[in-house]
């Protein structure tokens, strides 16, 4: 077995990437090109081959300015959906730069059906069609012939800080047991989001079968945190409304078969929602919350309807899930074969997944500006990790980390050579291998499990359908600190363990900062994302405002209002009464009259 | 999830290189035992990511779905060939369906639905 600290690595170069997932690599590739003799690092846990969300492939990409879209459109789509809380400006600059970047991996070899017009083929007004199974292994291969140099299986654990300037980063080799110290001029954080939070939707062996990548632990987030980065509306979790069990998308089977969602009683229940506000307002949380919706008011399980649709449509489908989610591919295959057999086809049951931290999605992460630098000097993010722009996905993490190179590689140029205090890397050094000095510990698992319980039944999980009030965030926050005494008890036996023991605390220090925001934001503005039960009404007056938030370095996390700067663009947020209008829907279809 | 190796097909890509399940596995999950084969750590831990299945050259790997989703019997094989990926399910009566998607290149023509 590797001796768990087996020696130390110095590197020193330009810049440094941290994560080699979508925008890490793109990230990488776009440096090389604007300044080949830029001397680049990324730093990736796994194999840039495979590694962070993409690893299974996708079928879409979510953010693209479709045929009549325009940066514009794309941002007022993004204040409703975020409910006016979103950062114009990012999303401004970020919905310019996509379509040029789709394009760009397109030319590496992504392919992208197109249509007699030689537009992409379009999935929903931001959305087009991609074969993407090779998707990540085609990033990463030109992430590698750029002249970047890829440190692969080196989890990153510490960013490396000199004067209030961030000078670098730490981490370990997950199969060498190495330390790793690399300086750097500019560092661009790229380590995706943070699953593994919450107690997840599978019991036991199917417990990674969650829809975030399992591996994305929070590690850039925990770093930031840690060394007293702001950050932005962690109460804004993403929960994805997923085919039951296989936690696949279901917009692949709503979208392509034109299937409705019904509930038990075989009546589509969505439109009754929603019709009062002329069709289609249907907000992406709504959806999700209209069929809790459903399931309390009895009416329950909900399903996507797939009585009537030709089974033979299905193998469409299943191919779009084989580059995607291919165990949903191996159930719809199952359920079209006993179709095909005779049997009507079964309505696939949907369900909402475990909450994520996911700024991809939603709207958690750095507090970042226009150029994606953070508060601490020296440090730029991208992607997932980066918060105030929803509706990135793929396509804006590459948008975003092309912007942030660019500003990156000019502050590189003028830089000298980044020098890392020596007390300060033998202080992490002894932070990262303590778990190799306490055999007999803790294991990592047991305390995962204990934060994903905490979390789940205190601070909104699945097991209490994501509501949450002050008592129980109160008991999160108790539970949480208490964890400190099993984090410093943990136990690593392997270089492989001493991973999953950062993992978790990683995830508890991502936990305790989302509890903080959740606490602060006294409201209820985005469905089942954030549902104060003791706070169910959106408040305007109050709460237009982003929540966030800077852990001192005593440890307690200071809480700060920042306000929205809106572009000028005129825009339409969702009226009060969306949320009002829900609830009506319930009394409504509740009256037995 | 849950990946199974078959250890009289696999040859450890017959190279005494990383193997490419080894390389590609984003959990770091995939290791080569003492007797040569590769396998898995834990399947706790699997994604079901499908990596591994994909990319063995002589499809020594199958994913199945565990119990605790209640679809049983259903496996699947794949394989990553130079512009496109093959695949096999083999349904619970032991029926086997294949797919293919195109992975790298100009796709083929897809009309719009
Ligand atoms: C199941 C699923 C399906 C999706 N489908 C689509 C879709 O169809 N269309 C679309 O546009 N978007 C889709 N997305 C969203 C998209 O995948 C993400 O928004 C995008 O990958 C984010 O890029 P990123 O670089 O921030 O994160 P990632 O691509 O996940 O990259 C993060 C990288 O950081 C690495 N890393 C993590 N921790 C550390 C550490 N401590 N040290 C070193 N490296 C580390 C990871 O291994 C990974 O390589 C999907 C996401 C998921 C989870």
């Amino acid at each position: 077995m590797t001796t768990v600290h087996a020696g130390r690595v110095e590197l020193d170069c330009d810049l440094l990437i941290i994560g080699g997932g979508a925008a890490g690599c793109v990230a990488a590739v776009e440096a090389k090109e604007l300044d080949p003799s830029l001397r680049v690092i990324v730093m990736e846990k796994a194999h840039v081959y495979r590694s962070g969300c993409l690893a299974a492939g996708i079928s879409a990409l979510n953010a693209y300015l479709t045929p009549g879209e325009t940066a514009e459109s794309f941002l007022r789509y993004a204040i409703r959906e975020t409910v006016g809380v979103v950062r114009d400006d990012l999303t401004l600059s970020m919905a310019h730069e996509l379509n040029a970047q789709v394009k760009r991996v397109e030319d590496w070899g992504l392919p992208i059906p197109r249509d007699e017009q030689g537009h992409p083929l379009k999935r929903g007004r931001a959305s087009i069609k991609i074969f993407g199974e090779r998707i990540k292994p085609i990033l990463g291969k030109r992430a590698e012939a750029s002249g970047a140099q890829i440190l692969n299986r080196i989890n990153a654990t510490g960013l490396a800080m000199r004067d209030g300037r961030v000078v670098g980063a730490y981490g370990f080799g997950v199969r060498d047991g190495r330390f790793y110290e690399v300086r750097a001029k500019c560092v661009l954080i790229a380590t995706g989001g943070a699953a593994g939070i919450y107690r997840p939707s599978n019991p036991g062996m199917a417990a990674h079968r969650m829809w975030y990548s399992p591996f994305n632990t929070g590690a850039g987030l925990a770093m930031g945190i840690r060394a007293g980065a702001e950050m932005t509306s962690f109460e804004f979790r993403f929960i994805p409304l997923r085919i039951k069990d296989a936690i696949a998308p279901t917009g692949e089977i709503a979208q392509w078969l034109g299937a409705k969602q019904i509930n038990s009683l075989g009546e589509p229940y969505l439109e009754k929602y929603y019709e009062h506000l002329g069709g289609k307002r249907m907000l992406t949380q709504d959806r999700l919350y209209a069929t809790l919706m459903e399931c309390r008011a009895g009416r329950g399980p909900c399903y996507l309807d797939l009585r009537g649709v030709n089974p033979r449509k299905l193998d469409g489908t299943i191919t779009s899930y084989l580059s995607m989610a291919p165990s949903a591919a191996m159930i719809m295959s199952d359920e079209a074969y006993y179709a095909r057999a005779g049997g009507e086809m079964a309505p696939v049951e949907i369900t909402g997944g475990e909450p994520h931290v996911v700024g991809g999605h939603g709207l958690s992460g750095f507090w970042i500006d226009e150029q994606r630098r953070t508060t601490l000097p020296g440090l730029w993010a991208a992607g997932d990790v980066a918060g105030g722009t929803p509706k990135k996905y793929a396509s804006g993490a590459w948008a975003e980390a092309v912007i942030a190179i660019r500003d990156m590689v000019e502050q590189a140029r003028a830089r000298p050579a980044a020098v890392i205090e020596p007390e300060e890397a033998k202080t992490e050094e002894a932070r990262v291998y303590a778990p190799a000095d306490a055999p007999g510990g803790v294991p990592a698992r047991e305390v995962e499990e204990r934060l994903q319980k905490v979390m789940d039944e205190y601070a909104g999980g699945i097991g209490v359908q994501y509501g949450y009030a002050e008592g129980g965030l109160r008991l999160a926050r108790l539970h949480l600190s208490r964890l400190a005494h099993e984090l410093a008890a943990l136990s690593a036996e392997s270089p492989y363990e001493l991973m999953h023991c950062h993992e978790v605390i990683d995830r508890v220090d991502v936990a305790e900062t989302l509890v903080a925001h959740m606490t602060h934001r006294k409201e209820t503005r985005w469905h089942c994302y954030q549902e104060r039960l003791d706070f169910p009404e959106r408040d305007d007056a109050r709460y237009m405002l982003f929540v966030n938030s800077v852990k001192g370095p005593d440890g307690t996390i200071r809480v700060i209002e920042r306000p929205i700067v809106r572009a000028e663009i005129d825009v339409v947020l969702p009226a009060l009464e969306d949320g009002a209008m829900i609830r009506g829907a319930r009394t409504r279809a509740d009256d037995p009259s | 999830m849950a990946i199974f190796v078959d250890e009289h097909v696999c040859n450890r890509c017959g190279t005494a290189e990383e193997p490419m399940c080894v390389r590609d596995c984003p959990g770091d999950l995939m290791f080569i035992k003492a007797n040569d084969k590769a396998s898995i750590t834990d399947n706790r831990e699997c994604w079901d990511c499908a990596a591994c299945v994909k990319v063995c050259p002589t499809q020594a790997i199958h994913m199945q779905l565990p119990t605790s989703l209640v679809v049983r019997g259903v496996t699947l094989k794949g394989r990553a060939l130079k512009h496109k990926t093959t695949w096999s399910i083999r349904l619970r009566d032991g029926e086997e369906k294949t797919y293919e998607t195109p992975s790298t290149g100009k796709p083929p023509f897809t009309p719009s639905l």
